[in-house]
Order: C-alpha cells, then sequence, then structure tokens
C-alpha cells in the first residue's frame, strides 16, 4: 500500500465514523494538536469529531536526509474524538485493518505514555501503541489543554504516517517510501530536509528570529485584547516554532529554555480562555441536547 | 451457607508499573471493607493482568452478623429533671432514636453519665449489602495518576469499560458511571472477541485461560521466566537476570509467548551497556550472554499472544531493533572520532546552574578540589588525577550520552581507554558518578574515590552557598543522594580525609562566583547535612537509635570511624559486661554531672575504698586513652568495667557529698573522670 493510499484509507475511514475531515492548517507546527481544530476545539463542553494530516516540524530532528528515521518535517495523521467513545480503541484497531495490519497476525500492545507539552499547557494520559515493538501511534486521553481542564475529555489519536508506511511497505529508510507508484518520499522531500536542516542549525539568524519571537509574542497579547481568539492563536503558533528555531540553533540556554517555554504558555492559556468565553458567548452552537445548552449556558462557572 | 464472590474491573491497559500496589490494594481495601460491614468469609485474594483487576473471596458469609449500636445522648442531668421526669431533650433523643424513652440505658462516658440509646441490629443479607460495599472497593482504589474520560467524572488509571460481579450464581448490581455491572467478563484483546458468559466463579479462571487471559500474575511471571530461559538454552546462552523488566512484562501481557530474535553480530562493536540499554529501556527485551559472559547477537521479546504469529511479530521485533542498533553504532563510531580535549573545552556553552557557572567551570573546580582531597591523603599520582577531573564531564558532549543519559560516565570510560588514556584514568572517569543509587557499587579506585568526592562536595558546597537546600520533599538537585554517597564512601572507603577541611576548601574554590552565605556556614551547614545522612544510613544497617545518638553525642569529626565505634557499642551492649558498665558509668556520671574539675587532691582522700579507687582510676586511665586512640572501643569498655568493685565499695563506704569542702571536691573530681572515660567513646547516657 502506497505512502498516498494509507491517508485515502485512513480519511474514509475516520470519515465514515462521523469525523469531520478537515485540512491541515496553513501554518508551521510541532505536531498536530496545536491545529486549532485540536487545541481550540478539545476546550468546553461541546462535542467534536475531526480527522486530518498535519505536517509537522521539528527542527532539531533535522539530520540532512542522512538519517533513514529522522525528519525535521513529517506527516502526522490525527483524530480527535470528542467526548471519548467507549469503544475508542476498539475503532482505532479496526482504522489499523484498514491500512492492512491486521492486529490478531501481530503484537499489539499499549505502552504507558503520559503525553505533555509544556509549551501549550496541556498533558493526557494514554498510551504508545506499538506494532511488533515499533511506536506506531500515541494516544491519550487529554485532561488539560491551555492550562484549563478539558471536560468532556476527548481522545487523540495521532499516527506516525511514516513509520507504518516503512512498515507496511518493509522499508529500511523513511526516504524509500513509496508515495504512489515510481515516485519516493525521497522524490518529494529529500532536497528540503538538507536544505531545512542547514538552515536550522547553521544558517537561521539569531537575532532577527529573537526580535521575532519578541514581537509576535506581543502581537499575541495585542490581538487577544480584542477576543479575536483565532488571529492570536496563529502568533501563538509563530512564538513556538521560532522557539523551536532558535533551539535549534542551540541559541538558548538551559535556563532561558524555561522562560521562553513559559512565555509560549502564557500566550496559549490567554487565548485557551478567550476561547472558552466566545464559545459561550456564542451560546454553544455544537451541544445539539438544548436542555443540555441551556444548562451549560446558566453554569457561572464553565 | 457460605458462597464465593467475584470482581473483576475490567479496563483499558492500566501502566504496569501501577499495577503490583493496585492488587495489593484490592485485597487490603476488600479485607478491610469487608470486615466493616460485618461480613465474614474464608480467604480474599486479588489478581490482575493490564485490562483487569480482579477480587476474589471465598466462602463470604450468606448473612452479616449481628451488632449492637450504642448511641450516646445528652447528659443524664438533662434529659431527667429533679423530678425524675424526663426532660424534652430526653424525650427529643428517644425519638430521633425512634424508641421509647423508658428503653434508653444511663451509661457512664468520662465521669459523666450519658443517655444510651442501645439496640441490636439484625444483620442484612450479603447479596443486599454488596453493592454498597464493591462500589466502596472500587472507589478505594487510588493511582499515581489517574484521569477522567468521556463524559465522567470518575477518576481511574484508565477507562474503566466493563464490571463483573457475582455472588454465588447471582448477579450483584452495581454501576460506575455508565458502566452497569453484569455477570461477563472479555477475553484477550486480540484473541479472543466479545463478551464471555462467566458460568460460576469457580469457573472464572479457567474460563479466561481458554479465552487467552492467564489470571494469576505470579504464574504469569513464572511462565515468562521459563519461558525465556527455554529460548536462551535454546540459543546456547542465559538471559539477563532482571526482575523489574520481569515485572514489567509480566503485566504487559495477558498470555506470554517468549521469542528469540537475532541482529547482526557487527553491531557487538557497540559497548555491551549501550546494546542492553536499546533493548531493556527502549523495547523491554532480555538481552542474552553466552557461558564466558559475553553478549550474543540476539535478543529475547514476549509476545503477547500464542506461537502461531512468532515469524511475523519476531521479524518486526528485529527490524525496530535493528534501527536503534544502527542509530547506537552512528553514534559510536561519530563519538570515537572526537578529540576530548576540545571537547572539554566545549563544555563552556553548557551551563550547569545558572548561579554556579558553565560545566567547564565545573571542571575547573573539581580539578582543584581533588586536588586538595589528593594531598589530604598523600602519595597519590597528581598528575592522573587531574587528568581524569578534567576528562569526567566530557562524555556529556557525546551523542550517545545525549540519546542515552543514563551512560554518562559509562560512555566516558570507553571514550577514554579508545583515546588511549590509562586505565586509572579512564576508570576515575566511571566511578566519580558513583554511587549513583542507594546500593549501588561504590568507587573501586583510589582516583575514583577522590574525585566522587570532589564532585559532590563541589555539588553539595555549591548549592549550599547560594542558598539552595533540600526542604521537606523538595531536592530538585538530588542534594540528598549527593549526601548519602559522600557519607557511604567516608564509612566504607575509609579514605582517610578531614571531610571539614575538603568542604572548606571546595567552598575556597568557589571563589569567582557571587555566593549568599560565609566559608564559616556553609561548611558547618554541610558538615551537619552529612552527618545527618550518615545517621540515616546507619539507621538503615539496623543499629539502633540510642547507640547512634550515643555515638553521635561525643563531638568527633572524624566520620570515617563511626560505624566502627557504633559497632562496638552496640556489641558490647549486647554482653552481660553491659550491666556492669552501666552501673560503673550511672553512678559516676549522675553525681559529678554538674561538677566540671577533673582535679583529685589525694591527701585528703583518708578512707580506704577511695584510695583503692583512685588507685586503680590512675592505673586503667592511660590504658583506655590507649585503646581508645587505637579505635578499640571494647578493650577500652572492657577496662573500664573493672572499676565495677573499687566503685560498689566506694559508694558502700562514703557519702560522697562530704561536708567538708575539699573531701568532696576530690571525691566528685575522682567520678568526674570516670564519667568522662566512658563519654570519649559514646554519650551513654542516651542509652536504653
Amino acid at each position: 500500500m502506497n505512502f498516498q493510499k494509507i491517508i485515502l484509507n485512513l480519511q474514509e475511514y475516520w470519515g465514515q465514523q462521523g469525523c469531520l475531515i478537515q485540512q491541515p492548517y496553513d501554518m508551521e507546527k510541532g505536531a498536530g494538536t496545536m491545529n486549532p481544530a485540536t487545541f481550540l476545539r478539545a476546550l468546553g463542553p461541546e462535542p467534536w469529531k475531526v480527522a486530518y494530516v498535519e505536517p509537522s516540524r521539528r527542527p532539531t530532528d533535522g539530520r540532512y536526509g542522512e538519517n533513514p528515521n529522522r525528519l525535521q518535517h513529517y506527516y502526522q495523521y490525527q483524530v480527535i474524538l470528542k467526548p471519548s467513545p467507549d469503544n475508542v480503541i476498539d475503532l482505532y484497531l479496526d482504522s489499523l485493518k484498514r491500512i492492512g495490519i491486521n492486529p490478531q497476525d501481530h503484537d499489539i500492545r499499549l505502552v504507558e505514555d503520559n503525553w505533555e507539552s509544556p509549551t501549550l499547557g496541556a498533558w493526557g494520559l494514554g498510551w504508545e501503541i506499538w506494532l511488533d515493538g515499533m511506536e506506531i501511534t500515541q494516544f491519550t486521553y487529554f485532561q488539560q489543554c491551555g492550562s484549563f481542564d478539558c471536560f468532556p475529555v476527548c481522545a487523540e489519536i495521532t499516527y506516525g504516517l511514516e513509520r507504518i508506511a516503512m512498515y507496511i511497505q518493509n522499508k529500511e529508510s523513511v526516504f524509500d517510501i513509496e508515495w504512489v507508484d515510481g515516485i519516493t518520499y525521497a522524490d518529494v522531500h529529500h532536497q528540503t530536509e538538507v536544505d531545512y536542516s542547514r538552515y536550522n542549525f547553521e544558517l537561521a539568524d539569531v537575532p532577527s528570529l529573537t526580535a521575532m519571537f519578541n514581537m509576535c509574542e506581543k502581537e499575541a497579547l495585542q490581538v487577544a485584547e480584542y477576543d479575536l481568539v483565532q488571529p492570536a492563536y496563529d502568533y501563538v503558533l509563530k512564538c513556538s516554532h521560532l522557539f523551536n528555531l532558535l533551539d535549534a540553533r542551540g541559541a538558548i540556554s538551559v535556563t532561558e529554555r524555561t522562560g521562553y517555554i513559559l512565555r509560549v504558555r502564557n500566550l496559549a492559556r490567554v487565548v485557551a480562555g478567550k476561547y472558552l468565553k466566545q464559545r459561550k458567548t456564542l451560546g454553544y452552537p455544537l451541544i445539539k441536547d438544548e436542555a443540555l445548552r441551556r444548562q451549560l449556558l446558566d453554569d457561572k462557572e464553565a | 451457607m457460605a458462597k464465593d464472590l467475584l470482581l473483576e474491573i475490567g479496563v483499558e491497559e492500566i501502566p504496569s508499573a501501577y499495577m503490583p500496589k493496585a492488587i495489593s490494594d484490592l485485597k487490603d481495601n476488600a479485607a478491610l471493607k469487608l470486615s466493616q460491614a460485618r461480613l465474614n468469609y474464608q480467604s480474599v485474594n486479588s489478581f490482575g493482568t493490564a485490562r483487569r483487576l480482579t477480587l476474589i473471596v471465598k466462602g463470604l458469609d450468606e448473612q452479616q452478623t449481628d451488632a449492637i449500636i450504642e448511641n450516646r445522648g445528652p447528659k443524664k442531668a438533662a434529659a431527667i429533671d429533679p423530678e425524675g421526669n424526663p426532660s424534652k431533650a430526653g424525650l427529643g433523643f428517644a425519638r430521633s432514636q425512634g424508641m421509647d424513652f423508658n428503653t434508653l440505658k444511663v451509661r457512664e462516658y468520662a465521669g459523666t453519665e450519658y443517655m444510651y440509646a442501645v439496640r441490636k441490629e439484625k444483620g442484612s443479607a450479603t447479596g443486599k449489602v454488596l453493592p454498597d460495599v464493591l462500589t466502596d472497593i472500587i472507589h478505594s482504589l487510588s493511582f499515581p495518576k489517574s484521569m477522567r474520560w468521556g463524559y465522567y467524572q470518575f477518576r481511574f488509571a484508565r477507562p474503566i469499560r466493563w464490571l463483573a460481579a457475582i455472588y454465588g450464581d447471582q448477579p450483584v448490581e452495581l454501576n460506575i458511571e455508565n458502566i452497569a455491572s453484569g455477570m461477563h467478563t472479555m477475553g484477550h484483546r486480540f484473541l479472543s472477541s466479545g463478551l464471555i458468559e462467566i458460568k460460576n466463579v469457580a469457573n472464572y479462571r479457567e474460563q479466561l485461560q481458554e479465552h487467552y487471559v492467564i489470571l494469576n500474575q505470579q504464574e504469569r511471571k513464572e511462565i515468562i521466566y521459563r519461558q525465556i530461559k527455554d529460548v536462551a538454552a535454546k540459543a546456547g546462552g542465559e538471559p539477563m537476570e532482571n526482575e523489574e523488566l520481569l515485572d514489567e512484562i509480566t503485566y504487559l501481557v495477558e498470555y506470554p509467548t517468549a521469542f528469540y530474535g537475532s541482529f547482526d553480530p557487527s553491531y557487538l562493536e557497540v559497548p555491551p551497556e549501550v546494546l542492553t540499554t536499546s533493548m531493556i529501556e527502549h523495547q523491554r527485551y532480555f538481552p542474552v550472554y553466552n557461558q564466558a559472559g559475553q553478549l550474543l547477537p540476539g535478543f529475547i521479546g514476549v509476545n503477547n499472544g500464542t506461537i502461531d504469529n512468532i515469524d511475523i511479530v519476531r521479524a518486526g521485533n528485529e527490524r525496530v531493533l535493528k534501527a536503534r542498533l544502527e542509530d547506537a553504532l552512528f553514534f559510536w563510531k561519530e563519538d570515537l572520532k572526537k578529540n576530548w580535549d576540545q571537547v572539554v573545552g566545549k563544555l563552556d556553552s553548557v551551563l550547569f546552574h545558572e548561579r554556579l557557572g558553565t560545566v567547564r567551570e565545573k571542571v575547573s573546580r573539581l580539578q582543584k578540589n581533588a586536588a586538595s582531597i589528593a594531598g589530604q591523603i598523600g602519595g597519590i599520582d597528581l598528575t592522573m588525577t587531574d587528568r581524569a577531573a578534567f576528562l569526567c564531564k566530557a562524555d556529556l558532549l557525546s551523542n550517545m550520552v545525549y540519546e542515552f543519559p543514563e551512560l554518562q560516565g559509562v560512555m566516558g570510560r570507553y571514550y577514554a581507554i579508545q583515546a588511549g588514556e590509562a586505565n586509572q584514568v579512564s576508570n576515575a572517569v566511571y566511578e566519580h558518578y558513583l554511587p549513583r543509587f542507594a546500593g549501588d557499587e561504590l568507587p573501586a579506585s583510589l582516583i575514583g574515590t577522590i574525585l566522587s568526592l570532589a564532585e559532590k562536595i563541589d555539588h553539595l558546597t555549591g548549592f549550599f552557598a547560594i542558598g539552595i537546600k533540600p526542604s521537606g520533599s523538595q531536592d530538585p538537585y538530588a542534594l540528598r543522594r549527593q549526601a548519602i554517597g559522600i557519607a557511604t564512601i567516608i564509612m566504607d572507603k575509609q579514605p582517610g580525609i578531614d571531610l571539614e577541611k575538603a568542604i572548606g576548601d571546595a567552598y575556597d574554590n568557589l571563589a569567582a562566583l557571587k555566593l549568599d552565605s560565609t566559608r564559616e556556614a556553609v561548611v558547618a551547614d554541610v558538615l551537619d547535612f552529612i552527618r545527618q545522612r550518615l545517621r540515616g544510613i546507619l539507621a538503615e544497617r539496623d543499629y539502633s537509635y540510642d547507640v547512634i545518638d550515643a555515638a553521635f553525642a561525643v563531638p568527633v569529626n572524624d566520620l570515617e570511624d563511626i560505624e566502627h565505634r557504633i559497632q562496638a557499642v552496640a556489641d558490647f551492649k549486647k554482653s552481660p559486661a553491659m550491666e556492669d558498665f552501666m552501673v560503673v558509668y550511672n553512678r559516676a556520671n549522675n553525681l559529678s554531672k554538674s561538677w566540671q574539675s577533673e582535679e583529685v587532691e589525694e591527701k585528703v582522700l583518708q578512707e580506704d575504698t577511695e584510695i583503692k579507687l583512685i588507685k586503680e582510676i590512675k592505673t586503667i586511665s592511660p590504658q583506655v586513652k590507649t585503646s581508645i586512640d587505637h579505635r578499640d572501643y571494647t578493650a577500652a569498655l572492657k577496662t573500664l568495667v573493672c572499676l565495677r568493685p573499687y566503685v560498689d565499695s566506694f559508694f558502700d563506704q562514703v557519702m560522697v557529698m562530704s561536708p567538708d569542702p575539699q573531701i568532696k571536691a576530690a571525691r566528685l573530681g575522682m567520678l568526674k573522670i570516670i564519667a568522662n572515660l566512658c563519654n570519649l567513646i559514646a554519650d551513654f547516657s542516651k542509652i536504653v
């Protein structure tokens, strides 16, 4: 099964499970969790089911295209089910069958993983899912997001698409993955891996990036003042990515690191708070149970 | 007729580290709640896998035992008026208890008479009270981290997905959020499907086994252990003995099948610690050794399933390990290209602590500390010591330690060997981190011991000097562990150093930094901190607290000697001579406590027994002191025991507190000498 087909099968499967099939968010981010379709929608009382591919960037993981297992840009397949359904693990295992992995033939394990994103003020409990010893998915029940408690709790399923494709196609290098017949992952991404590694590690201009971080932080806070949730959140994402770039350049010492993380977390918390308020003002339109909707709107606490 | 009870909490996979405590809590809490509910039973047991926690109570009575319920009401004086009629308060209490006033009893409580409502409560049918008891038991379980799911408020380690609750052949009805109990269970996640009707409690375990679940954790563990032994034997080796890994796997699989996988022998070029760390920490495999103790190019994994899919599972696991070992080999080769002298220079870009400078600065301090400790001991190769101190942190900038932080020191030694450093240097690089945890090995070499002390003393002194000390459970820089390391080395390696001087020197080596506390204060605090840890270690070694207190009450700084002294006192305390000694000590010490002088004007002594006593004191005094100088405390104690007959006769014949102040002074002086001799060994007034 080629890379493209794996994605299409997952899209079809989760679409059939009632998920909205959204598209990647149009900004740099470290993981699918940072897409507002997860970060914001995980907050508040409204139900939400979504699935999407997310191109993700982790500048420090760049290896100039020389390491068969590491990339500074890769793809996640992200599913959010809110509230988490009782049969959520069975739903996930069925999705594996759709991409040619029959659980009966393999050793599939759920191994404890406590997920935490200090920059987003988010954490949850769940597992790494192992396929014959290889981690192919992260499964998390969100407990907090943007420093607010999540209720109802959503399940987040994040597939590592390249790892799954390597396994299915029996490839030892990520670059050998067949995207479609006759075109490999290397054809699509190898040169960009080389170029970005060089930029991230060697050329990114530290003073400019530092100035940009400060500007984006200021902009995020200023935009948030006007209760413009997603425009403010865009600048949180920019800050997060700029922080990652500075980190890859080795420009952040251990102590400064904590400071930067706290600054981004603070922005994430401000935006999360604005989002919660905004949804309430809008009257929680995604709650179809009228009695529950009324009750939540009357609730002073929420 | 008693019947058996089954409760199974079906969950999504609980972290394996939580399981041992969860299983034992389930049993203990159930025993407690059942007895609180006045339910008698023959036995209670608990079992668990990642997907279930099971309670089995055998021979549970069908009826609660009867109980006498006593409720205290108002004071008798308030309940009955002077004419002997019930008061308003008295009648009110009777009404609230649903009883007639005349049936109330009068009983004394804390010296006052009160009205009591006493009635017999008949036990209910067990089936009636079980729903509440079982719900209570489930609520009583707690975990290091717990979570909510879906729309529910209840917290548990992972979501609860089913509940089985059966008493005899009847269901016990209870609910946890949306989950209603039933008489069904689930088998293996992949080898069984759908709900399984539980026929009865007695058959439950066999039914699970038919559906590929081995319920009993002990049985599972033994199966895994036997399987990995067999698999290793077939490959011509022995699996690594690793209890922790065995426990973890026991709670990761419900139906274990061990298998052997191979990797290319060329990866054996990488140091074995790297290979085993990768296998154990990342993949939960058992490494395999040949008869000569060398790693075989293979591993043992444990499939959660049968032998049927083992070839696919093996191939998958081999691929994963290969990718990891490929990474490790790459790091190893890259690291071997490094010039470690240059790497040490780059440590100036690694911050140790914002107020204590970079790791490069720390290395300079370690060089100085090590030199001064080596100077104290004498006869040490200072060039080697300095070289080891210079190199000991270099591996922090290796690819391998970046990837496997727990291998710091271990890798440093390999890189030093590969770079052609002397054995003493490379060993000391490894040993300077020792001991890393309680019960860990201590540095074997002298230079390693010196460097380990230099490192730990710098660490403690530095943080104390900038005002960072552990408080309560807060100890972010692991200062307690460092101090325990120092105490253990001092006590067990006996390097022969003056710790106070070493701490003072370490403080002086911090001179370039801005510090909060004075040298005097830091030295005193650090020394005291280490002494406290030392007391803790000695208590863990089963010395009794009174003996430890007695030895620590003596103002000696020689910590190397302290266990020896405590051992001597503890042994002596068990011997018959102890009684005689304590008579001597107590008689001498009690009277002379507030007397300071050891002066004895012999010519004022006239009585026969006091003349004999001073003579004996003068004979044994130098013997006792010599024994103490030679650290032979047992001999010193035995010598002091010789005083018993002289002391007894002395007290029989004379009044110490003579009206003649000169005689009194001489007699007290003698007693003071005896007390002081005893106190050179320990403060025996603390012995109980």
